[in-house]
């Protein structure tokens, strides 16, 4: 649609972006894929040498490191579990005319704009303290012996809090879904004699599956890189038992100075981020074209 | 002033010739109609000669100066768009006095200007509106405002009327015509509906797949079509085109029998056919008959008085002197 | 399509609806009611929800504990810094790619938003590094970049599906109308492109602020923003919950309010365009 002149120029505009995200994304690349093949740590300067696949063998031979995957694959899992049932669930409870569904439609979606040290140290200080907290009040209330949330059950805990901050993304994009599904459709259904349920069996479900997938990628992706929620809450611990890929790798690195497992462990948590990126990324291009 | 020359002008897109070479001499004051089917460079043409794209090769006189080089904005040439293009952020009147702003004029000139094109296009009492408060013919209407206040050398009309409803798209045609008439500014307007040519054009330049297939007046295309696709294209409903023993006889690859000379008879005639859909517009009625040895069902257009039904047998017989006869390579013989 | 609904319905709704609005709500209420009561209050058995002596003190105070006010600056610088830097480069890449695509577009498109999907814990050791080494830890500059850097994609996508939006021919209208490029950028484009930049200034602006890897890695005390400040109550020291609310209210307080005008933008933005 335009003139020479108009390409020309469009193509220098379009340079700085291309060229500060290319540095960001190889530059810093080459160095993880680079220091995950030497012997490195960052308190022994100099003593730098090439040992090939070690660091690898010895990221996965490190019992820490199965124990963080199936904690990374427990609290996605978990969250996106509650997030996408609850959403769906929360979506069409605010797609019903009730009085004041703006005031509360703002109140769900709330939790999403937290910061995530915020929610993480409500959650652990106000909430779920053994003595102090809310919860245990109420457990007491009820003659029940209070729980230390972080201390029994921490991952539980850290998948609780991750949730209540993703639940109003879920509902949101769901929510947007919903009103975009056609009315005639519905009606036509009415006409050809479905009811409540199968509507939303045979077309509002169908409808949402393309928003659902959005969410489900989305979230894996945010998701894989939980942090601040467990640095602030449980340090990972106790032991091992809420310590996810992302605050392994962050031990390794900043507590133990350990740059080539922790290289090593980041080249991992890629490829892991990558293979549901691609799906990511496909569906979003097919929308590209529509 | 507004004449405008096309000399041996090209485009390609990428490394396809979209348009393989066109010479057209628009004059003055002329109501000049590109048509044609989606795709035949139409639209193409007239954004080559708004300059808003490049001439691959080839040039444009506008005025008989050379303007191929030039941006749109000194082409002295206005345009009015499928979408219309409002500015959705302007009121009416900022819309309208758009142009003249862009010119630089005196803002006391500009206001007379707009309220003068506004009371042309019944637009007066809208002029604080937004363009998203307004119907699709008011919009039109902006648009059209916005065109004629400059005073430009020719208007470019790029499908002007296909985003509205039937009945309002015949009233915009005659407004538009009566209105090129009392301006007697030249314009360019593109169409893919041949009964928008028909009515509103002083020349037709009939276009198929970027080639100009003939340029003429709408009756001499009607009387006298070149070829095959213009035979085809002008005209509702569409000539009849029939081959085999019938054409052959009269010496031609192709004959073509427009349906309002084929005469109707219940007991004789060239062809004997069954009759099909019949549809009635009251005036007249269309029979569609289906006559064995040829393919395509014959169209014949009869007084809407004529009673025939579906599934009656009726002949019909060509007028000889208005039979168009088309030879192997469709050119007219 | 109107259809009456019976009131009785509509009640059953609001009630359902309220109740579990509230309920999500509660931790921020709570937090909200805890950073009015005192110390003492606040951790009170049973605890009180709206009868204690409200007090302002700790809202007050707030400063003097942890020079709130410092880290509270370096949060808006690095967040408006890192948006606003980051709008400066891609409005003109968005602008590109929407009104003067290639076959190459989408490809490109394609590829920043893969960039966006590079775990930051798979870059942890070099970014230290350079940082390390370049003197930009603890320094907003540092976090400015890194922040515009990682967000760079989302401001690209969302600008590019707006301005996507504006349709060619209204553009093609104002250059027919003797616009120059200059005048047709300031009439015609940017009233039309500023929603669409504002959301995403908004958007962007919430997502900065809310960083808490980088934020909370990348910093130690002169450049650490609110993220890396409230992080540091969770030490048992900082076990003083209606100071921390107070903090924490006054953290999350403006973009609460930011993100409720931005809804839809969110839900647009965050998927890139995939939901609207």
């Amino acid at each position: 649609m335009a003139t020479l002149h108009t390409r020309s120029s469009a193509r220098l505009m379009l340079t700085p972006s291309v060229i500060l995200l290319l540095c960001w994304m190889i530059v810093p690349l080459a160095m993880t894929l680079y220091f995950s093949f030497l012997r490195y740590n960052l308190l022994m300067p100099g003593t730098e040498e090439w040992i090939g696949f070690l660091n690898y063998q010895f990221f996965v031979e490190d019992p820490a490191f199965w124990a963080s995957l199936i904690n990374t694959l427990l609290l996605v899992g978990g969250t996106l579990l509650i997030t996408v049932v609850g959403g769906t669930f929360l979506a069409i409870l605010l797609d019903q005319p009730f009085f004041g569904q703006g005031i509360v439609r703002l109140l769900v979606i709330a939790p999403f704009f937290v910061m995530p040290t915020v929610s993480a140290l409500v959650w652990k200080n106000m909430l779920m303290h053994p003595v102090n907290g809310l919860f245990a009040w109420v457990a007491r209330a009820f003659g029940a012996q209070p729980v230390d949330w972080l201390a029994e059950v921490p991952l539980l805990s850290v998948t609780i809090i991750v949730s209540w901050a993703w639940l109003p993304f879920a509902t949101l994009i769901i929510l947007t879904a919903l009103q975009s599904l056609d009315q005639d459709q519905k009606e036509a259904a009415e006409m050809d004699g479905a009811g409540i349920f199968s509507i939303f069996w045979h077309i509002t479900l169908p409808h949402l599956a393309r928003a659902l997938t959005v969410v489900v990628l989305i979230e894996t992706i945010f998701l894989l890189s939980v942090f601040a929620e467990i640095f602030v809450t449980t340090n990972g611990g106790p032991g091992t038992e809420s310590t996810n890929l992302t605050y392994l790798i962050y031990m390794q690195a900043l507590l133990f100075y350990d740059a080539g497992a922790a290289s090593a462990g980041g080249v991992i948590a890629i490829i892991l981020a990558n293979i549901v990126a691609i799906f990511l990324i496909r569906m979003i291009g097919k929308n590209l074209e529509a | 002033m507004g004449s405008i020359t096309l000399e041996a002008v090209t485009k390609s897109f990428g490394g396809v010739k979209v348009i393989p070479g066109v010479d057209l001499e628009i004059n003055d004051g002329e109501f000049v109609v590109f048509v044609g089917p989606s795709g035949c460079g139409k639209s193409t043409l007239l954004r080559l000669i708004a300059g808003l794209e490049d001439v691959t090769s080839g040039r444009i006189l506008i005025d008989g100066q050379d303007a191929t080089g030039m941006p749109p904005a000194r082409r002295k040439l206005s345009m009015v768009f499928q979408s219309y293009a409002l500015y959705p952020h302007m009121s009416v009147y900022k819309n309208i006095a758009f142009p003249l702003k862009m010119a630089g004029m005196d803002p006391a000139k500009i206001k007379e200007k707009v309220e003068g094109a506004a009371g042309i296009l019944n637009l007066t009492d809208y002029l604080d509106r937004r363009p998203g408060q307004l119907s699709g013919g008011q919009r039109q209407r902006v648009a059209i405002g916005r065109a004629i206040v400059r005073e430009p050398s020719a208007f470019l009309f790029d499908e002007p009327l296909s985003n509205l409803d039937a009945a309002l798209r015949v009233n915009m045609r005659l407004e538009i015509s009566e209105l090129q008439k009392s301006l007697g500014t030249t314009s360019i307007y593109v169409t893919h509906d041949q009964i928008e040519a028909m009515t509103m054009a002083d020349k037709i330049v009939v276009l198929n797949a970027g080639r100009i297939e003939q340029v003429g007046s709408p009756l001499d295309l009607y009387h006298k079509p070149a070829n095959l696709f213009v035979a085809g294209f002008i005209g509702s409903p569409k000539m009849n085109l029939v081959e085999g023993e019938a054409a052959r006889s009269r010496g031609a690859t192709t004959m073509g029998i427009r349906p309002e000379h084929l005469t109707l008879s219940k007991t004789e005639g060239e062809w004997q056919g069954r009759v099909g859909v019949a549809e009635h517009l009251g005036s007249d009625t269309f029979l569609h008959v289906h006559v064995q040895g040829i393919e395509a069902p014959l169209t014949t257009r009869v007084p809407g008085n004529v009673e025939v039904s579906h599934g009656d047998t009726v002949f019909l017989t060509p007028d000889p002197a208005r039979t168009y006869l088309f030879g192997p390579d469709g050119q007219a013989l | 399509m109107a259809r009456t609904v019976t009131t009785n319905r509509k009640l059953v709704f609001t009630v359902i609806g309220w109740a579990i609005g509230l309920t999500l709500f509660f931790p921020i209420l709570w937090t909200f009611l805890t950073s009015f009561k005192t110390e003492g209050e606040a951790i009170a058995t049973p605890p009180s929800f709206l009868f204690f002596d409200w007090t302002l003190e700790n809202y007050l105070t707030v400063n003097d504990r942890s020079d709130y006010f410092r880290h509270a600056i370096n949060s808006v610088v690095i967040s408006l810094g890192s948006t606003a830097l980051g709008l400066l480069v891609a409005i003109p890449a968005a602008w590109s790619m929407a009104f003067t695509p290639t076959k190459r577009t989408k490809d490109i498109l394609m590829w920043m938003l893969s960039t966006k999907m590079l775990p930051a814990v798979g870059v942890l050791v070099p970014i230290t590094l350079i940082f390390r080494d370049t003197g930009l830890m603890d320094t907003r500059t540092g976090l400015v970049i890194v922040l515009m850097l990682m967000n760079l994609p989302i401001i690209v996508w969302m600008l590019f599906t707006y301005f996507k939006e504006i349709p060619g021919e209204i553009l093609e209208a104002a250059r027919m109308d003797g616009a120059t490029l200059g005048k047709e950028i300031i009439y015609v484009l940017a009233p039309m492109a500023v929603p669409g930049i504002a959301s995403t200034l908004l958007l962007n602006i919430i997502l900065a602020w809310n960083e808490a890897f980088w934020t909370v890695l990348l910093t130690t005390n002169n450049a650490a923003p609110l993220t890396a400040m409230i992080a540091q109550y969770s030490s048992p020291e900082g076990l003083f919950w209606s100071k921390l609310s107070a903090a924490s209210m006054l953290a999350i307080a403006p973009i609460l309010v930011m993100g409720w005008f931005s809804q839809k933008q969110l839900v647009r933005g965050l998927t890139f365009g995939a939901v609207k």
